[in-house]
């Protein structure tokens, strides 16, 4: 009988399905893996599991009992705990009070911070976890000892069934063979360990299955034994390339170099080395966490390089501020619109002229006429110039941010997920305006972590491990080799 | 056990034992300075003053500290002093009859203004800045219309009790520490008190983890307000009459706020200890002590005040913000 | 949900612009300005006299001009608390120094005005560049400011400066056509609002706005946030220091004019729908809010309520203001607001 099983679970999101009628069981004391690209429905799965969404059809059992949360209180209650990328701890509190929050063990009416100390202890100890004391303070420990402490509070809810999603996005290699010591000694138990990851040696590593989930459907749920890596990305992945990328013209001509790095580096990333041509798209792939956001950064100005060398046409520049970086003709489109691309309650003509306001002010006339025909040009859907950007969807909001930044006229575009949370008309719209920016003879670094885009767009790849440029991979590349090289497994492909 | 000893070494590397180092550097420079103007500073009389000026200010940063942790701020604490003094004076007319009457009649007014303010934050979710200050200002309003002068008369008791010494310590110093050891059991010994450092550290982690958010936030700010009238009430036993302009004439708000932050509270919340703003608060009384002693103007004093609140403000702000681990090194700058 | 008609860059019909701000906090204000003003004119007929009514706003100018500077300020996600020390400061200063030497005007001015550079420097640069909360940096910078000015000035002010400068507050232009008089303080707050008006469509104006509402995201966008946010703060303290010298005129110096208008200025702020924590609000609003206040408290003066219930109409004015709309849309959605904290 499974531990937990789910049934026919569906869930969409403004009538856009990201889940359909999924069925999983998951076996008591197993740890199953759960794979899939961005976007693929894993985050969704493993919130509603946790009682943070409520699904909008199906059922979930555990045991004979059927499950349904309206708080994640709930899930905890119920035996299913969940760690999520993000923690969710105090950092100025101590472990045990972390672990014990809302649920502090009381002894004649006060609560005991040494039964509870002595409790999280306990726990670490069945854990085989000696290095963390429960009286230390959450955040001076490394972030490899608060996934821990994160695991410890979900196992204190006496979770039957804990979901990890990315669990070792953030630990260094040596930390990752902690972290599976405790997930063998928690599935001798009888735990059932859920495991989202991206890094597919450690699927193999750990899990006895893997469900595969692709565009919000269950592709295949299969023994890890059956499987090999190429076969996992094969069925990750497979879905035909259409012709849904704008395509380069054949005599499109790549110009001069207009942006070089050599040997860049700061506290995120290191030896940097590359080079920008204007009217080239060059991708730049890594997983979660390897530099990639932090090297645009580097270039952009809002985390300098400290080291090496920065060259924009051909001459060498410091670019310690974001004003330098624009001043140099560098647009940097952001990765997260709303807390770093957009002011929400301000207008889509404030928002366009923004970076004109504060770069050019005497241009403002100029860029305000220019703004509305160009924001016509990119089939803005919205009220008027008067409307707040709040109030526009995801794609439409990236028209405004890219409009803001043409109108400085820049030489590079670095575009960090500049697909992100828009829908598929949208990012249509964006790729062919892409290839229209470079044939006009801009020069585009584009990150994403959607490969079919990388491959789709890019005239060259570049992949980045850990904060360093591993591999640079020709247009095209298919992404079982973009995958090995970004997560660092042999393929038989050298990187 | 080694919890234990982790504990202390915690606390000795803390900023709270920076606090307390700062006070015996300042208390020292004092009693060289004092020297120097040819008077001495470890008198008796002058610890007494030194402590009385502590008592006042330090129950009203008792409570600051609560609502600070919390992560809100409490700018009705000037007022409700004051109207605290002007009830329990006005209820007791120098009978020693009312006494009870007076005390009880100034403790519920104070509790039930900062209950108001708890319930506006927590469950109406104003920003605590402006739900305290709208509420500070209707007091205001209230004390403004009803009383010109001082007003009302103390009960000979707790006129006594005002001049009450152990020693040197004013017997409402050991009174304001009591307070504190109570508030120091709330807030390790109860769910509750617990919850005041999770609201405030993070209230979405709160909240997930089942804590209800309100119920932290209610307390702390209800509690603000009974202390915030206990201090009024020190200041009815000390002046023997009520005083409309009292809290707002001590600075109460910006200064118990400063000695919590001097005391290395942050103000956006979940950080921060008891003994940190005590140690604040005796910063600030011995530097008005010295400055008393060494005869300095009473505006020069408030320039004084201001520096040291902007600077240490400034200090403290200065530490560390949390970023993205670095992963190499060598990135100087 | 969202919209999908086309974009045009054809505005809307003007009346339909207009029904559609009434309806926002900022457009609504004018409404109740309009209702107060027509309850004033009923208690008292003699201010429907032009002459009276100008009057009557040349008294409200001070107010309306601290208001226009905490606007600045609170829209840019600050907030200043050094105002009634500033103009407290300011008075003493034109009162002591000025004397009755009327050939010392120009240059105490200039002091004035330099002092104002100063302290709206300070708070703007502890602020931003010290990351002091706002609050305290201009508490703090209040009490220095006061305490200095006192001590220079021996604490007592000598006395009021000659009459020729406190013309600007108390005199005016006579014999105009439909008013008849025009104070002149009603023409420097009518300068000083299309300074402000003008001030709000440049540039700086709109990146101030940008500010408040993400700063992050304006200073990747390539701005200079701690020295927008300063020019506020200056923007501030001058405002206060033509208040002070409007109110000299009106008042005379006493080291207790100006009190309390601060908490009148963001009482204003507040109620003209300017967001605290910035970001939001038209400087009109503002003005008109500060206006409405004071027709509110000359109304509750002809009902017969005490003049010392103004803090308390004002607590409750900001309560009002704030409290209602939050909890019709806690009501209206379930979701968790995370407004717990001040000064964001």
């Amino acid at each position: 009988m499974p531990a937990l099983s789910i049934r026919s679970l569906s869930k969409s999101f403004f009538g856009y399905p990201v889940l359909s009628d999924i069925d999983i069981d998951l076996e008591v004391g197993e740890v199953h893996g759960l794979v899939g690209e961005n976007g693929a429905g894993k985050s969704t799965l493993m919130k509603i599991l946790a009682g943070v969404y409520a699904p909008d059809s199906g059922s979930i059992h555990l045991g004979e009992t059927d499950l349904r949360f309206t708080h994640p209180t709930q899930a905890h209650a119920a035996g299913i705990s969940t760690v999520f990328q993000e923690f969710n701890l105090l950092p100025d509190r101590s472990v045990a009070q972390n672990i014990y929050l809302g649920r502090e063990p009381r002894v004649r009416g006060f609560v005991s911070s040494a039964l509870m100390n002595r409790n999280a202890q306990a726990l670490f100890d069945s854990l085989g976890v000696t290095t963390i004391s429960a009286s230390a303070r959450v955040g001076d420990l490394s972030v490899a000892q608060q996934q821990i402490v994160e695991i410890a509070k979900a196992l204190s809810y006496d979770a039957r069934v804990i979901s990890m999603d990315e669990p070792t996005a953030a630990l260094a290699d040596h930390e990752v063979a902690l972290l599976y010591g405790i997930i063998r000694t928690l599935t001798s138990r009888g735990v059932t360990i859920l495991y989202v990851s991206h890094r597919l040696r450690e699927i193999f590593d750990l899990c006895d299955r893997i469900s595969v989930l692709k565009d919000g459907v269950l592709v295949t749920t299969r023994a890890a034994a059956e499987l090999d890596e190429q076969e996992l990305v094969r069925l990750m992945v497979g879905r035909p390339l259409s012709t849904f990328f704008a395509t380069a013209d054949a005599d499109a001509v790549v110009g001069d170099v207009v942006l070089s790095l050599q040997s860049a580096g700061n506290a995120w990333v290191d030896d940097i080395s590359l080079e920008l041509r204007s009217g080239e798209i060059v991708g730049m792939a890594g997983l979660q966490g390897a530099g990639r956001t932090e090297v645009l950064e580097g270039i952009a100005g809002s985390a300098p390089f400290t080291r090496g060398t920065v060259e924009v046409a051909g001459k060498t520049v410091r670019i310690r501020s974001p004003r330098r970086a624009i001043q140099l003709g560098i647009a940097h489109i952001t990765e997260d619109r709303k807390a770093t691309g957009l002011a929400l309650g301000q207008s889509v003509l404030d928002n366009a002229l923004s970076v004109v306001r504060a770069t050019t002010p005497r241009r403002v006339g100029a860029a305000r006429r220019r703004a509305l025909t160009m924001l016509q040009d990119l089939e803005l859907s919205a009220r008027g110039p008067d409307q707040e950007v709040r109030y526009l969807s995801g794609g439409n909001q990236q028209k405004v941010v890219l409009a803001k930044w043409l109108l400085t006229e820049p030489r590079v575009l670095l575009l960090d997920e500049p697909t992100r949370g828009i829908d598929v008309g949208a990012k249509q719209a964006l790729y062919v305006l892409m290839r229209t920016l470079a044939a006009a003879g801009h020069a585009i670094l584009m990150v994403s972590s959607e490969l079919p885009e990388l491959i789709g767009m890019a005239d060259r790849i570049l992949v980045l491990r850990d904060g360093r440029l591993v591999a640079e991979l020709p247009a095209a590349s298919d992404e079982e080799t973009i995958l090995a090289a970004a997560s660092g497994i042999d393929t038989g492909v050298a990187a | 056990m080694n919890g234990r000893t982790a504990a202390v070494r915690r606390t000795l590397g803390s900023t709270t034992a920076t606090v307390y180092a700062i006070f015996v550097v300042v208390a020292i420079a004092g009693a060289i300075l004092a020297a120097t103007a040819g008077s001495a500073f470890f008198t008796e009389g002058n610890l007494e003053s030194l402590l009385t000026a502590t008592t006042v200010l330090g129950l009203v940063a008792i409570g600051q500290t609560l609502v600070v942790l919390l992560g809100s701020l409490d700018l009705s604490v000037p007022f409700v002093v004051s109207l605290s003094s002007v009830l329990a004076a006005g209820v007791m007319l120098g009978s020693a009859d009312n006494l009870v009457a007076g005390i009880l009649t100034a403790v519920v007014a104070s509790t039930l203004i900062g209950l108001v303010n708890g319930l506006l934050v927590g469950l109406v979710k104003i920003n605590g800045f402006i739900a305290t200050l709208g509420i500070g200002l209707i007091v205001s309003g209230y004390l403004f219309t009803n009383y010109q002068g001082s007003t009302g008369q103390a009960s000979p008791q707790l006129v006594a009790f005002g001049g009450l010494t152990l020693g040197f310590v004013p017997v409402t110093t050991i009174l304001m520490f009591a307070c504190l050891a109570i508030v120091m059991v709330l807030l390790t010994r109860t769910r509750t008190g617990m919850h005041v450092f999770a609201v405030g550290g993070d209230p979405e982690v709160a909240r997930m983890s089942g804590v209800r958010n309100a119920v932290p936030v209610i307390v702390a700010h209800a509690l603000s307000g009974l202390f915030a009238g206990l201090a009024g009430l020190v200041v009815v036993a000390r002046l023997g009459v009520g005083s409309p302009q009292v809290g707002s004439q001590g600075g109460y708000d910006l200064l118990s706020i400063a000695a919590v932050v001097l005391g290395g509270a942050v103000l956006a919340g979940g950080r921060g200890s008891l003994w940190g703003s005590l140690g604040g608060i005796l910063i600030f009384a011995t530097i008005d002590s010295i400055l008393g002693i060494l005869q300095v103007n009473p505006y020069l004093k408030d320039v004084v005040r201001g520096v040291i609140i902007i600077v240490a403000v400034a200090v403290y702000a200065r530490r560390s913000v949390p970023r993205r681990p670095a992963r190499f090194g060598g990135g100087a700058r | 949900m969202t919209t999908t008609t086309r974009f045009t860059t054809e505005r809307r019909p003007l009346l339909a612009r207009v029904g559609r701000g009434l309806r926002t906090p900022g457009g609504a204000i004018f409404v109740l300005l309009a209702i107060l003003l027509v309850g004033l004119f009923l208690y008292n007929p003699s201010l429907g006299d032009p002459g009276q009514f100008m009057r009557f706003l040349g008294r409200t100018a001070p107010i309306l001009i601290v208001a226009l500077g905490q606007y600045f300020v609170i829209v840019s996600g600050e907030i200043d608390l050094s105002m009634a020390a500033i103009i407290a400061a300011q008075v003493v200063l034109a009162g002591n120094l000025i004397g009755q030497d009327a050939s010392r005007i120009l240059p105490v001015v200039l002091l004035m005005a330099l002092l104002a550079l100063v302290v709206g420097l300070l708070n703007g640069v502890l602020t931003t560049l010290f990351r002091v909360p706002s609050f305290i940096a201009t508490l703090g910078t209040a009490l220095v400011v006061s305490g200095i000015t006192f001590y220079a000035t021996g604490g007592a002010p000598s006395g009021n400066p000659v009459d020729s400068f406190r013309e600007i507050g108390r005199g005016g232009i006579d014999k105009v056509p439909v008013f008849g008089f025009v104070p002149y303080s009603t023409i420097v707050l009518a300068v000083l609002v299309v300074l402000a008006l003008v001030l709000m469509r440049r540039p700086f104006g709109r990146m101030l706005l940008a500010v408040g509402d993400n700063a992050r995201m304006t200073a990747l966008a390539g701005a200079s946030v701690w020295w927008l946010r300063t020019r506020a703060f200056i923007l501030s303290a001058f405002a206060s220091t033509i208040a002070a010298i409007v109110l000299v005129g009106y008042a005379g110096v006493s080291p207790v004019v100006g009190q309390g208008y601060q908490f009148i200025a963001i009482t204003a702020v507040i109620l003209g729908g300017v967001v605290l924590g910035g970001g939001r609000g038209w400087v009109l609003s503002a003005i008109a809010a500060a206006f409405a206040l004071e027709v509110l408290f000359s109304l509750l003066d002809f009902i017969g309520v005490q003049s010392t219930w103004r803090p308390a109409v004002q607590g409750v004015i900001i309560l009002v203001a704030l409290g209602v709309p939050l909890l019709r849309f806690t009501r209206r959605r379930s979701q968790t607001l995370r407004s717990n904290r001040p000064n964001k």
